[in-house]
């Protein structure tokens, strides 16, 4: 019963990995894998000599970093709000709102920012009664990563905060019932009762996003791409996918992704290493 | 609750209660405006922007987006795709949940150990792409559906439900005469309608939404899904030439295809919007087990 799943990570799993070799080769497509020359580390000297790479590098490092550092606290903020909703019905009606944007596609997500935010959407239009020169959002690079990590909040947060909120619906009430006794105020009860409560649930979440630092999506980031806002929205998967993909650079954009990797399983491994210090031997794994 | 609150706790309730309202506001207030710009007059909606006059508003967006033969197409295949990758994947990972769960399987941490290393490291975009192509995938329905088909996270979902169904109950039908096959098929998979269900419902949300896959593996526009169709008219402003006819004027054109856009928005996530508060605690389900390890 194991088998299909074994005989499908092998194949599409790991073939991949043994495939990666190619990153080490002159990879002709006529001589196949097996066949072209060993190069050695050439592709990646290439990669981290080109004048491409610090550029590419730091936007893919901002981009996710910048959006743990906003993202991070969003979910855990609601989470603590809403347990604070005290009937029931409406705690649901709200989750239920917050919630919905998670089940629209990224493609209508970056469809709906260059409607809103073109120069003559109702974003631009709001501004207008302040000044007479539309915003161009989606072309400049500097608006990139702000508009990338609001629509992440806003796609996401609701959703990623389910988890906190289930964590706190088991805190005994009786806990802050006593607090509330011994003159405790809200934020106090919520500092010393509801965080250390799901401060386990923030180490794991934590772990794992600081993990995929390095892995930020492919998908929005590419479809956000316009002609001129690429000195900031390049960031290493869209390079791959285009000097691979597009430009059929085989060997060269193996190499850059599987650079991406190695750093990727580092970060992760330091992260856990760090968080288990702080968290009184809690990490990961 | 004998809470009693004083002041300052009743000013951080109030603020509390005024910060959530934003939050869904600024949650619901896009998804308002598409839907209203969607039902307006394409040249009024350009003019004046929302109007909430009935004489203002108008179905063109809606007539030209379901009369479209590629989203039409789009539709179908995406709904084609969505199903039997769920079917796939939760067959699979079903099954492998279980047999890890079973005490008796030899080497099981081993098999773990391999299907975990794939959450972590990759073998990259080309080498995959590669791969499909050297299997001869490209521009076949299976290219979408079958690598991406084992999935470690549901398979360990699985196997952490495997592990709560009571053991005495196999072993009661073991004792009973009944084979491996049997017990799996008819006492087991019964039981495990939840887990199927979770899985279904994720598989075919993650099918339904994405157009990676479809991308880079589907060259022919009679495979691409709806959200290719869609990444075309939202970003590429593609909008099919059928679908506006020639006579008219470019500014006409332009109207009418920012109006097309939104009729677009609304008809490919309106069904999944509506049909989640349905399934909400079920994907609520699947985020609380996922989150056990």
């Amino acid at each position: 019963m194991l088998a299909p799943a074994v005989i499908l990570t092998l194949i599409f799993k790991y073939g991949p990995m043994y495939g990666a070799i190619i990153a080490f080769k002159d990879f002709s497509p006529i001589k196949g894998i097996m066949g072209s020359e060993w190069v050695g580390f050439y592709n990646f000297e290439k990669f981290l000599s080109s004048p491409n790479f610090t550029v590419i590098f730091m936007n893919t490092l901002k981009l996710s970093l910048f959006g743990l550092i906003l993202g991070f606290p969003v979910p855990i903020l609601l989470a603590l709000m809403l347990n604070q909703v005290r009937r029931a019905g409406v705690k649901k009606n709200i989750q239920l709102l917050l919630y919905a944007p998670n089940f629209i596609s990224v493609v209508v997500v970056v469809g709906m920012l260059f409607i809103f935010l073109s120069p003559t959407g109702p974003i631009n239009q709001l501004f207008n009664l302040f000044t007479d020169e539309p915003i161009m959002f989606m072309s400049r690079p500097e608006y990139f990563r702000w508009i990338y990590i609001l629509s992440d909040i806003w796609t996401g947060a609701g959703w990623a905060s389910i988890i906190y909120v289930a964590a706190l619906a088991n805190v005994d009430p009786e806990l802050h019932n006593a607090a509330n006794l011994d003159g405790a105020n809200l934020l106090q009860r919520i500092r010393h009762i509801d965080l250390p409560t799901i401060r386990p649930i923030m180490a794991i979440v934590f772990i794992l996003a600081a993990g995929n630092i390095m892995s930020i999506g492919f998908e929005k980031a590419y479809l956000m791409q316009t002609a001129t806002n690429l000195p900031t929205a390049e960031i290493i998967p869209t390079y791959v996918y285009k000097i691979g993909l597009q430009a059929g650079d085989y060997a060269y954009s193996s190499a850059v992704g599987l650079f991406n990797s190695v750093i990727n399983v580092i970060l992760l491994v330091t992260v856990n290493f760090i968080v288990k210090k702080l968290n009184e031997g809690e990490g990961l794994y | 609750m004998f809470i009693k609150h004083s002041r300052l706790d009743r000013v951080i309730l109030m603020l509390n209660s005024t910060f959530l309202i934003l939050a869904v506001l600024m949650v619901v207030l896009p998804l308002i405006y598409v839907v209203i710009a969607s039902f307006m007059d394409p040249s009024v909606l350009l003019s004046q922007g929302l109007s909430f006059n009935i004489s203002d508003w108008s179905l063109e967006g809606y007539k030209k987006i379901l009369t479209n033969p590629a989203m039409i197409r789009g539709f179908g295949n995406a709904v084609f795709y969505a199903a039997s990758f769920a079917i796939l994947t939760v067959m699979v990972s079903i099954c492998a949940g279980y047999a890890l769960s079973d005490d008796r399987l030899k080497g099981r941490s081993l098999f773990m150990t391999l299907f975990l290393i794939t959450m972590f490291f990759g073998g990259g975009l080309v080498p995959t792409y590669l791969l499909v192509k050297n299997l001869g995938l490209l521009n076949t329905v299976w290219a979408v559906i079958i690598p991406g088909a084992v999935n470690v996270w549901n398979i360990i979902l699985s196997r952490t439900f495997f592990k709560g169904v009571p053991k005495e109950l196999r072993e009661a039908a073991n004792v009973d005469g009944a084979s491996e096959m049997k017990i799996f098929l008819s006492i087991v998979l019964p039981l495990s309608k939840p887990i199927i269900f979770v899985l279904a419902l994720y598989a075919f949300v993650g099918q339904w939404n994405s157009y990676f896959d479809a991308m880079i593996y589907l060259d022919n526009p009679s495979l691409h899904p709806l959200q290719l169709v869609l990444r075309s008219i939202l970003i590429q402003n593609q909008v099919d030439p059928s679908m506006i006819s020639d006579q008219l004027a470019m500014a006409e054109m332009k109207k009418l295809s920012e109006i097309i856009k939104y009729a677009a928005i609304v008809v490919s996530s309106l069904p999944l919007l509506v049909m989640y508060p349905f399934f909400q605690k079920y994907f609520e389900k699947g985020v609380m087990v996922g989150s056990l390890k």
